[in-house]
């Protein structure tokens, strides 16, 4: 029986992995090639994940609703760069954070404001929400699996984006030397707007895929932010390959904390322990991660600077 | 009494507004009262509290030109330490504030030391997973109330005839403490301390070159911001009755990065201007709309992109 | 020397009788802080609705003066519910104050709400703290101790016959009460007993749990978007048809069946209240709130809709004068209305002593997914806390 909670608990840290990683892709990518902190990224998700409830609700099937969300919110993304965020790109730092903090609180409010401040209820599909039986004995929520799979297409995607595109090739450019790019021709204003409408999409696309299994509601990307932004350090500004192996591994490493330190504690310190302390270890121990990794490659895991 | 060499890095106290200003505060309780408002006494207090916070975060982001995300980890220690001391017993503020100053001071040097060893946006990010982590250590301390967070019993007791639970009392030792702080704090800008820091926020390779321990500095300068960050923190504690662990978390974080723009980075008032526009425009509003937040992130989003330097940048002579 | 006390104390009273004399009130304030944003927003908006339709019923009036009701979103988050309580006592001088879903918070509001000698009406959180050691006059609960649900699940699930139960509730004061109760009356083997983060909504780790450890039952308190979010994923990996869910009463309302839908027949939960118990107040309640609301009451709209109704007969009782916090006190231990629960009566520790029905998940005579009730558990039923309680007189 162990070897399926193994297997059960190495899924469930997988499917988390992947979700990061689709938040994490845009996020390094806009760090990366644009040299901005965007704390409104989890405003993005949260967007998505509306945008996507309330498509779905209106059409009454999940796929629409998935397709007319990402879409909005990618116009939505491409908006907001176009308006705002393309004043930030020359701005130090602190301006960054702040100018990007507050479009996350207006963001917030835009949503109480329009869809009101109680979760809104995004199922999955009818024909997902059952189990599906992966091993005698052993069923997997097919919706889960589903995400697995979005996950892994859309890596796979990416990739072939990033490495067998012209599109791709200018982000490696943009990323890795922006004065040398725009030297060389690239029409730097165009990139980046793609890029983050780009981000955006991956953004609603992961809302839609966690909102059936969390909640859609209010600040629902401000813990995951934080999360992303441990993955990019981990794994490099500007490398979408970091920003996978880096999601991996906290996806991986976080689900496993979480399934192993209560046992673990309740068998060294008591039930109370179990309860109290592990899950807020199982969060330090990412920090932890983080702090190290920067200590002995502070740039990442696969730095994209040359 | 003018410094005898000023320079442009000195930040001018400006007496005579000051002192307007420290009277006015002075008065403001039966001012309050004379007006049926008592209430406000207690938001007044709050500004002060916060407006020392704000500072005290201005001398490492504003003087200092480092981002830190993770101040309010400094003022949470501060808050938790006198809650903690006051749960075990010990209820006299002779023992307990000093007491949680020194802690706040010891973690900004523990954070400062391997923190300060980067830069830019991982100094960032550093900071704020510090912030974080004793967040979730202080959710996990469920024998200090966890999540749900700690209760003071009683207010610190200081004396026989000073009783902090009348608000009014209150209010006067906080306008002292805080007005203490803020002169130390401009002394010791004004001092060769003050001027080094804002040097190496300048050029730091050349005053490297110079022959200016850069670390050095910059570590003295976070804990000290820490243990002033300690100062509101204990000041909090006492007015709320009350600390949890959000008081730790980043988005308090960034609420005091936003009170320092909003109000000026790198002005010796900043702090202070930018906590009384946030708690006030939070005051005002908050009666009007439940959306008022839309409207802070509107202003913030204003003083980035057209007053970056803040609101006392307005009143900067060129 | 002795006469001289005596006239001393007696001007000192005449004076105090003047000075304090109760005066009648021009209205009445009530601060309704509840959680109204996030996962537990619904439960928020259940006791806000019951409260205000019973506000309705008596005309906009409560005991005769017209009620000023203040409504406050807590965010389900201690600083801003401390905050908030302090506002409305402080700045606002409420006369009640109610409203408080979840008990971690009511224990953060619970110290500057008694201090400034506010009466605190409950219609929801019922923390084993507040109904033993730290009981207080000012602090009422008109819906339940947090124990008394689980207490009846436990006492069903050992009736009818399940040996090997797996636990699981939040990690707060509520959840800690619950399991306690449930263990109180559950006679079998409790295989494991699991505390989550409030905020968690992924279960997916618990979940493969239970299915390793392989227990013959589950019992979840999970409240609101808690309860939806596991049942789903419950469901989803097709555990459902390997062990049977048991649920208070909390975890099997309307809120949770709208969410979930069909895989939830079948579902034994107990309550204080249903709403197809027989009285005439519970018939016009819950076909008012249909009417008003377009949807089905849960027991949080029973419960806010209960302790309006207290709120007025206290009111009423002593004629206004609500200065005169003994006298207010003496009219809501006496509790005179009509509860939805039927007859309702206050324990000394201002917890009610009531009856506990089994209901099941079904569906009604339209059509519809929701409870029925099937029994009673136990009959005037009191708290386990209320021996541990010294309420001074």
């Amino acid at each position: 029986m162990t070897g399926i909670l193994v297997l059960e608990q190495s899924l469930n840290g997988l499917q988390f992995g992947l979700m990061l990683f689709l938040l994490a892709a845009g996020l390094t990518l806009v760090f990366g090639i644009m040299d901005m902190i965007n704390l409104a990224h989890g405003s993005l998700y949260m967007v998505g994940a509306y945008l996507i409830a309330a498509a779905a609700l209106a059409s009454g099937s999940f796929w629409l609703g998935l397709a007319a969300g990402v879409a909005g919110t990618a116009l939505f993304g491409v908006l907001l760069e176009t308006t705002v965020l393309r004043r930030l790109y020359e701005r130090d730092h602190l301006s960054q954070v702040l100018g990007t903090f507050a479009i996350l609180l207006m963001c917030n409010e835009g949503v109480r404001w329009i869809w009101g401040s109680q979760p809104m209820t995004l199922n999955p599909p009818p024909a997902l929400s059952g189990p599906v039986e992966l091993l005698p004995g052993f069923s997997y929520p097919a919706f889960r699996l589903l995400v697995i799979g979005v996950g892994l297409l859309v890596a796979a995607g990416l990739w072939a984006l990033v490495t067998r595109t012209r599109l791709g090739m200018q982000v490696r450019a943009g990323a890795s030397d922006r004065e040398m790019a725009l030297a060389m021709g690239v029409n730097v204003r165009r990139l980046f707007t793609a890029v983050f409408g780009l981000g955006a999409a991956l953004c609603a696309v992961a809302g839609g895929m966690l909102g059936p299994l969390l909640a859609v509601q209010v600040g629902m990307g401000e813990n995951i932010l934080i999360l992303a932004f441990v993955v990019i350090v981990i794994g490099g500004i500007g490398s979408v390959r970091g920003a996978f192996i880096g999601a991996l591994l906290i996806g991986v490493i976080d689900t496993a904390a979480r399934a192993l330190l209560p046992p673990l504690l309740e068998r060294l310190a008591g039930p109370a322990a179990a309860s109290d302390v592990a899950p807020a270890l199982a969060s330090i121990l990412i920090y932890v991660l983080m702090a190290a990794v920067l200590f002995w490659k502070p740039q990442g895991l696969f730095p994209s600077h040359g | 009494m003018a410094d005898p060499v000023s320079s442009p890095l000195d930040h001018r106290l400006r007496k005579v507004p000051a002192l307007v200003l420290l009277a006015a505060l002075v008065v403001l309780p039966w001012g309050l009262q004379a007006a049926g408002q008592d209430f406000y006494l207690g938001l007044a207090t709050r500004i002060l509290i916060f407006g020392l916070a704000a500072t005290s975060l201005n001398l490492v982001l504003g003087f200092g030109g480092l981002v830190s995300f993770g101040h309010a980890a400094f003022v949470g220690a501060g808050a938790y330490t006198v809650a903690v001391l006051m749960q075990d017993g010990v209820a006299s503020a002779w023992i307990a504030w000093p007491a949680a100053v020194a802690v706040s001071a010891v973690l900004a040097a523990a954070i400062g030391a391997i923190s300060l060893r980067t830069r830019g946006v991982y100094f960032i990010m550093i900071t704020l997973a510090f912030a974080q982590m004793l967040y979730y250590v202080m959710t996990s301390l469920k024998a200090y109330g966890g999540e749900d967070g700690l209760s003071l019993m009683s207010k610190s007791f200081v004396a026989e005839a000073v009783d902090l639970g009348d608000e009014r009392t209150f209010y006067l030792l906080t306008l002292a403490v805080c007005a203490l702080a803020f002169l130390f704090v401009q002394r010791l800008l004004n001092a060769r301390f003050g001027h080094t820091l804002q040097g190496l926020r300048e050029n730091e390779t050349r005053m490297a070159a110079i022959g200016f321990p850069v670390f050095r500095y910059r570590l003295a300068a976070f804990v000290l911001a820490g243990a002033l960050g300690g100062v509101a923190g204990v000041l909090l504690v006492n007015q709320s009755g009350f600390v949890s662990p959000s008081l730790l978390d980043w988005h308090q974080s960034g609420l005091l990065l936003m009170m320092v723009i909003l109000g000026g980075v790198g002005h010796l008032y900043g702090g202070l201007a930018g906590a009384a526009i946030f708690l006030l425009l939070e005051e005002l509003l908050s009666g009007y709309t439940t959306h008022w937040k839309f409207v802070l992130g509107l202003v913030l989003l204003a003083v980035v992109l057209l007053a970056p330097n803040g609101v006392m940048s307005f009143r900067r002579r060129r | 020397m002795k006469w001289t006390s005596v006239r001393v104390v007696a001007l000192a009273a005449s004076l105090a009788m003047t000075v304090g004399a109760a005066h009648a009130a021009d209205a009445v304030k009530v601060g309704l802080l509840s959680t109204l944003s996030g996962p537990g927003s619904g439960l928020g908006i259940d006791i806000r609705d019951g409260f205000q339709l019973a506000v309705k019923h008596s005309g906009g009036k409560l005991g005769g003066l017209p009620a000023e009701v203040v409504v406050v979103d807590d965010q389900q988050n201690p600083d801003v519910a401390r905050q908030s309580a302090e506002r409305l006592v402080k700045r606002d001088k409420v006369d009640f104050m109610t409203g408080i879903v979840f008990s971690n918070l009511l224990l953060a509001v619970a110290p500057p709400v008694f201090q400034s000698n506010t009466f605190y009406i409950s219609a929801n959180a019922g923390p084993s703290q507040l109904a033993g050691p730290q009981c207080n006059p000012y602090y009422f609960n008109v819906a339940y101790q947090n124990d008394n649900q689980h207490e009846a699940m436990g006492k069903t699930v050992t009736d009818k016959g399940f040996k090997r139960v797996a636990l699981l509730a939040p990690n707060y004061p509520a959840g800690k009460d619950a399991l306690a109760g449930f263990k109180r009356y559950f006679k079998g083997e409790v295989v494991s007993e699991t505390y989550t983060p409030l905020n968690q909504l992924d279960y997916g780790s618990e979940v493969s749990k239970m299915r390793a450890a392989k227990p013959d039952a589950v019992y979840i308190f999970l409240p609101g978007g808690l309860g939806i979010n596991f049942i789903k994923q419950f469901v989803g990996a097709g555990l459902s048809k390997e062990m049977t869910l048991f649920g208070p009463g909390f975890s099997a309302d309307e809120d949770v069946i709208r969410a979930v839908g069909e895989p939830m027949l079948g579902m034994f939960n107990t309550s204080q209240w249903a709403h197809d118990l027989d009285n005439a107040a519970n018939k016009r309640f819950v076909a008012d709130f249909q009417k008003e609301y377009g949807r089905l009451p849960t027991l949080y709209a029973a419960q806010g809709y209960d302790a309006a109704r207290l709120m007025d007969a206290a009111v009423r009782d002593t004629k206004g004068k609500l200065d005169d916090k003994k006298a207010v006190r003496r009219a809501l231990e006496a509790a005179k209305f009509d509860s939805v629960r039927g007859a309702f009566k206050f324990n000394t520790n201002h917890h009610p002593v009531q009856d506990y029905y089994l209901r099941v998940i079904t569906k009604d005579a339209q059509g519809r997914v929701t409870n029925r009730t099937l029994g009673t558990v136990f009959k005037a039923h009191a708290d386990a806390y209320a021996s541990t309680c010294k309420m001074p007189s």
